[in-house]
């Protein structure tokens, strides 16, 4: 592991809750149930996760349903607010500067310099009513570029990466099939380069032959860009194929990490052995 | 019951309500300030925006204009003046030089305007982020955080679409470097006007419950991409048929008879005083 020295992405003691808690819930975990507090109905989407990402690493994510997978991401992407934590980026500042107690300005800076992100669902990554070439060309507007040339050259260059072919690059998306809109958005999010990808979910409700593709597509890039990715997936085999490291959530908390091949050879935790069987 | 109609028919607190919503719009060039927009005797939709900031405003020894579409004769133009007429009694003229208040609807007049006139703009869609983010909220947010990404969008997808930008008219503007804002449908012909101008220009939006504002001698530069600059309308070429003039915006038209195009200017106090100095010069 000695090509990982430095940390790409460091997230510490991470927390996330809807509601505001009370005197019952409040500091007082044991009394949660399944992430939810009974009394008042506050759900802690994510408590005290820390995790970290190292250059050119594949960190996979895998949980059920409302473990906090999404929340976790959303808020390393920036679309919704931490309730608490820690966020450091090292291309950013020097990896010295907490993101989450930055402006909104720098974090919107840091999410379209550095981040690319893809949605589990298509409608919240695209405009779907923009040509595919607009939506690539959003976030390269939104660094700042004001050329339509240039624009234009680098989204024919990127849709042609993900398989686009020229006649449909100025359709909507929404007349693009799944496997189409998930690759729009995997080329929207290498727009500018960034060194690090969000991928939640990203074969969900596809195809078995699309989700193979849309894999494949993603293996390629990172291992040409070396880019460094955090992956959300509730499907073991997608984590098989892509993840170095994986990491287990249950009810919003991490409950077990380590390689990959480690965590499905042999899984600690109770829970994370029942995922682990129930798939073989 | 009978009721006295008051002076320029709203009463005096609402009138103080939307002055301090211009006085703010005035202080945050290009902000659009919200305000509780008042019912008047006219539909929504049909220049309340406008009407209700000229109805603050006025005062007794205020000269008025009132125009749509370049016209003062039009039907909307005609009953905008005569309410304002009729609950104040102020004088109404069709020449831009004269006026102090100008209620426009689509266009700015070809006279240039000069320091201590006001031109009074309706607008039905204030929010130039709407088409890229119908959410209110986001929008707020998107102004707060200087983030245009939204307007520079659209009119990229115009160009995706059209091979240019297709705004004819409520081309996007940043004013004074900060606020990006919808300038009314007028068409682009009438952008460069908004800029260092020095009359004051009020916008209000009746149904959006929206005022904004570019105060004189302010910047305001038309969006565009550094590859595709910014274009006022061209007309081809062509000129005025009445007049011969072609550096003004001019309505395509066509012979009923003969069926033929023609282009005649589209302000129609302009048009009618420069048709009346050439007789003027003919007769002399
Ligand atoms: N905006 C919100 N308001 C209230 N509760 C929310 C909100 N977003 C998520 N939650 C709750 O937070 C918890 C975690 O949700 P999240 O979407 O992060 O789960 P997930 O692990 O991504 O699930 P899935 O595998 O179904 O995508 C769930 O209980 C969910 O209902
Ligand atoms: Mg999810
Ligand atoms: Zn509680």
């Amino acid at each position: 592991m000695t090509q990982w020295e430095k940390p790409v992405l460091t997230l510490k003691n991470f927390n996330k809750t809807f509601g505001n808690g009370c005197s019952f819930c409040k500091d007082k975990p044991e009394n949660l149930k399944g992430g939810c507090c009974p009394k008042c109905r506050t759900i802690y989407a994510c408590r005290d996760v820390s995790l970290c990402v190292y250059c050119g690493e594949v960190v996979g994510i895998v949980g059920e349903s409302g473990s906090g997978k999404s929340t976790l991401m959303q808020a390393l992407y920036f679309d919704s607010e931490p309730t608490d934590g820690e966020y450091y980026l090292d291309a950013y500042k020097n990896g010295e500067r907490n993101i989450f107690a930055d402006s909104r300005r720098q974090q919107k800076w840091v999410r379209n310099m550095l981040l690319g992100m893809v949605y589990q669902n298509p409608v919240m990554g695209l405009k779907m009513h923009f040509s595919a070439q607009s939506n690539i060309a959003e976030k390269m507007i939104a660094a700042g570029n004001r050329d339509v040339h240039s624009m234009v050259a680098r989204g024919n260059d990127l849709l042609e990466r993900v398989s686009i072919p020229p006649a449909r690059r100025k359709d909507n998306p929404c007349n693009f099939s799944g496997g189409m809109q998930q690759r729009v958005q995997i080329a929207k999010a290498l727009a500018n380069e960034p060194p690090v990808l969000l991928l939640d979910e990203i074969t969900t409700g596809l195809d078995l032959s699309v989700q193979a593709d849309v894999l494949e597509l993603i293996q390629k890039i990172q291992r040409a860009n070396r880019n460094s990715i955090l992956l959300v997936s509730h499907d073991l085999s997608v984590i098989r194929m892509l993840a170095d490291r994986t990491v287990v959530m249950r009810n919003g908390q991490i409950i077990e990490e380590g390689l990959t091949d480690q965590i499905l050879e042999d899984p600690q935790h109770p829970y994370t052995q029942q995922l682990v069987y129930s798939l073989l | 019951m009978f009721k006295e109609k008051h002076f320029a028919f709203l009463d005096e607190s609402s009138k103080k309500e939307i002055r301090r919503a211009v006085l703010k719009a005035v202080a945050i060039p290009g902000y659009q300030v919200p305000f509780a927009s008042r019912e008047l005797p006219i539909a929504r939709g049909w220049g309340t925006g406008g009407l209700q900031i000229t109805l603050s405003l006025i005062g007794e020894d205020d000269i008025v204009k009132v125009i749509d579409q370049g016209s003062d004769e039009s039907v909307n133009a005609v009953s905008l003046r005569n309410l304002i007429q009729e609950t104040t009694n102020v004088r109404s003229t069709i020449r831009t030089q004269e006026a102090t208040l100008i209620q426009t609807r689509h266009r700015i007049p070809e006279t240039p305007l000069k320091e201590g006139q006001i031109l009074i703009l309706q607008v039905p869609l204030p929010e130039p982020l709407r088409n890229v983010e119908p959410s209110e909220y986001k929008t707020k947010k998107l102004h707060g955080e200087g983030d245009y990404s939204g307007a520079w969008l659209k009119m990229f997808e115009d160009i995706m679409r059209y091979g240019q930008t297709a705004t004819g008219a409520d081309h996007p503007v940043c004013v004074d470097g900060r606020y990006v804002m919808a300038p009314s449908p007028i068409p682009r012909f009438d952008n460069p006007k908004l800029d260092n101008s020095p009359a004051l220009l009020l916008f209000g939006a009746g149904r959006e419950k929206k005022i904004y504002a570019v105060p004189p001698y302010t910047q305001v530069v038309s969006l565009a991409f550094d590859d595709y600059p910014f274009r006022r309308e061209r007309f081809a070429g062509e000129k005025c048929r009445l007049t011969g003039l072609s550096d003004v915006y001019l309505d395509e038209l066509t012979d009923e008879t003969t069926g033929e195009i023609y282009y005649q200017i589209n302000d129609s106090s302009y048009l009618l005083e420069h048709l009346n100095r050439e007789t003027e010069m003919q007769t002399e």
